[in-house]
């Protein structure tokens, strides 16, 4: 599988949910490698990726919050100006809506990944093994 | 299955004759007995003889709740209360006194059989077992029940309401395979049993559980069904009319038989206190037939509800009413438009995503919010999705009432879920 999950928790506008929600992580000892929040009026959603994505989504559940693990894509970043625009581009030209878009940078912090949500992953991933961009190779999950 | 078949299957002719040969039996009892009906009687210049058929029921004056509360405690005792009444219950309103209702000895009785006629007609035999989680004491709904449970002869577990642990540790400990008790508690069980993975199915031996004491939805109805995984029947009944047991559904579940031996049913414009067409909705109007301690005439009960027209397969004459389908009380008006908390439940109870637990809250003059839990399976993480329900149940709610609702999506189990009674309008307004 060449892609990545995401945990993705329900949120209303109430403020410490995320204060909440990071205190589970921590306590844990789960270090969060990205974030990203969308809210609109009313509620809203935040997601992570972790570095242990199935023991975060466990407690979180555990915790009783609203809890949904997903499979993203994950395109790698070249260091250099431009790189959003150009993915941006290629989604643009292959018909990939971005229903959610943030920066994950992998544990090593030797390469970054451009995250995005779509609508089916698999027509994604099969079109843009055409192009010319490379997508995060294997799920590392502990055991 | 019947309890008492002649009675429950009497045909129309006879049940006329008996109906108002207690009918003047009890106006006659209330005149020479209850000194408040008496001056009601004077002021429409009215005697117990001018009741010479059925129709002439609508002569006599309306009894109401604040004729409760003004008479409270024995100011509508028909009979000594020393030694004529052998039980004491009370049903609390959010206002001013308590309504206090007394049973002779007989109305114990005959409130058993209508129980028990009840449970019978739902099936119940002999090795059933019934788990009684209506709160025990002055509150009607557990002890009439468990009277009523006693009388068909099975046996019963006294559990009351509360304690959703043990209730399931009941339930699986003695096999019950009855429960009765409140929408929203049935509601409140059926989350814990699946938050602690078990299946009613697998695990329990249900077979039906018979609600009452808050109206609720067909939708509802259906959701409990299948989360529980049985039959579930409606009881009607208030403490004013002994209980429960007044009004229940047989197993064709369309419509409750209301017990016309025992009572005159009118349903009535809730505003002029004429009679609707048949088959239209309106205040629900009953007189008892057979009460000794306390008999009520054209008792206003504020529980809107319609008639069922046609025969019920099941072979009873009984008339049957709808589900309540609201309270006078309850309706509120927003922008002139009259609501009822059920409309809203039925709507919402329809769209897929959409959990039990639900909140009213009437904010300005003119703003209606309602707070909606989302269901735990339909977070996908995808933020359009819960956009898209939040438009649906705008637009649904708006077709239903005619007002554009403002609608709040919330985490599932955030709303406070009670084990009694659960109070689903807030209204800030003020006047
Ligand atoms: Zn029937």
């Amino acid at each position: 599988m060449s892609g990545i999950r995401e945990i993705s928790v329900f949120a209303e506008n109430k403020p410490g949910k995320i204060e909440k929600i990071t205190g589970v992580l921590a306590n844990e000892g789960i270090n969060i490698l990205a974030i990203s929040i969308a809210s609109t009026n009313g509620f809203g959603i935040i997601k992570f990726i972790v570095d242990k994505m199935e023991l975060a989504y466990q407690k979180l559940k555990e915790k009783g919050f609203t809890v949904s693990l997903n499979e993203v894509l994950a395109i790698e970043m070249k260091d250099m100006p431009g790189q959003i625009h150009e993915i941006a581009r290629v989604l643009l030209r292959n018909e990939i809506n971005m229903e959610n878009a943030y920066v994950f940078i992998e544990e090593s912090r030797k390469q970054a990944y451009f995250i995005v949500q779509v609508k089916d992953i698999e027509r994604a991933k099969r079109l843009l093994e055409k192009e010319n961009l490379k997508l995060y190779d294997e799920v590392k999950e502990e055991k | 299955m019947f309890w008492q078949e002649e009675i429950e299957t009497i045909d129309s002719k006879n049940l006329e004759k008996l109906q108002l040969e207690r009918l003047q039996k009890t106006v006659r009892c209330v005149y020479e007995n209850v000194p408040f009906y008496r001056d009601k009687f004077k002021d429409k210049s009215l005697k117990p003889d001018d009741i010479k058929t059925l129709q002439d029921i609508r002569k006599l004056p309306f009894t109401t709740r604040d004729d409760l509360r003004l008479n409270y405690p024995y100011g509508l005792l028909a009979v000594p209360k020393n030694g004529g009444v052998v039980r004491l219950h009370t049903s609390s309103g959010t206002t001013g006194k308590p309504k206090a209702i007394f049973f002779s000895k007989n109305d114990v009785n005959q409130s058993a059989e209508l129980i028990a006629r009840c449970l019978v007609m739902t099936g119940v035999k002999s090795d059933d077992i019934l788990q009684n989680m209506m709160t025990y004491g002055l509150f009607t709904g557990a002890l009439v029940m468990h009277y009523g449970a006693e009388k068909v002869g099975i046996l019963v577990i006294p559990a009351g309401p509360g304690n959703t642990e043990r209730q399931i540790a009941l339930m699986q400990d003695f096999s019950s395979t009855c429960l009765h008790l409140t929408p929203s508690y049935a509601l409140y069980l059926s989350e814990v049993m699946e938050s602690k993975g078990i299946m009613p199915k697998r695990d329990l031996s249900l077979r039906r559980a018979y609600l009452g004491a808050e109206p609720y939805s067909e939708e509802t109805r259906k959701k409990l069904e299948q989360m529980l995984g049985i039959d579930i029947y409606n009881s009607y009944g208030l403490s004013e009319m002994n209980g429960p047991g007044v009004a229940f559904e047989c197993i064709n579940k369309d419509g409750m038989h209301i017990w016309e031996d025992n009572f005159i049913v009118e349903i009535l414009d809730q505003e002029t206190g004429e009679p609707v067409t048949e088959g239209q909705q309106g205040e629900l109007v009953l007189t008892t037939l057979c009460r000794e301690g306390m008999p009520f005439l054209r008792y206003r009960t504020k529980d809107i509800a319609k008639i069922i027209p046609g025969k019920c397969r099941c072979g009873r004459t009984h008339k049957r009413i709808s589900r309540i389908l609201g309270r006078v009380d309850d309706m509120f008006i927003v922008r002139g438009v009259n609501i009822f908390p059920q409309q809203i439940e039925r709507v919402l109870m329809s769209i897929k995503g959409v959990a039990q637990n639900y909140q009213i809250h009437l904010e300005a003059y003119d703003k209606m919010l309602v707070k909606v839990e989302i269901e735990q399976d339909f977070f996908d993480g995808n933020i359009e999705h819960l956009l898209i329900l939040k438009s649906k149940i705008t637009e649904k709610l708006k077709s239903e009432i005619l007002i554009t609702p403002k609608v709040e999506l919330l985490e599932p189990s955030t709303l406070p879920m009670s084990e009694g009674k659960t109070q689903r309008v807030i209204d800030r307004r003020t006047l």
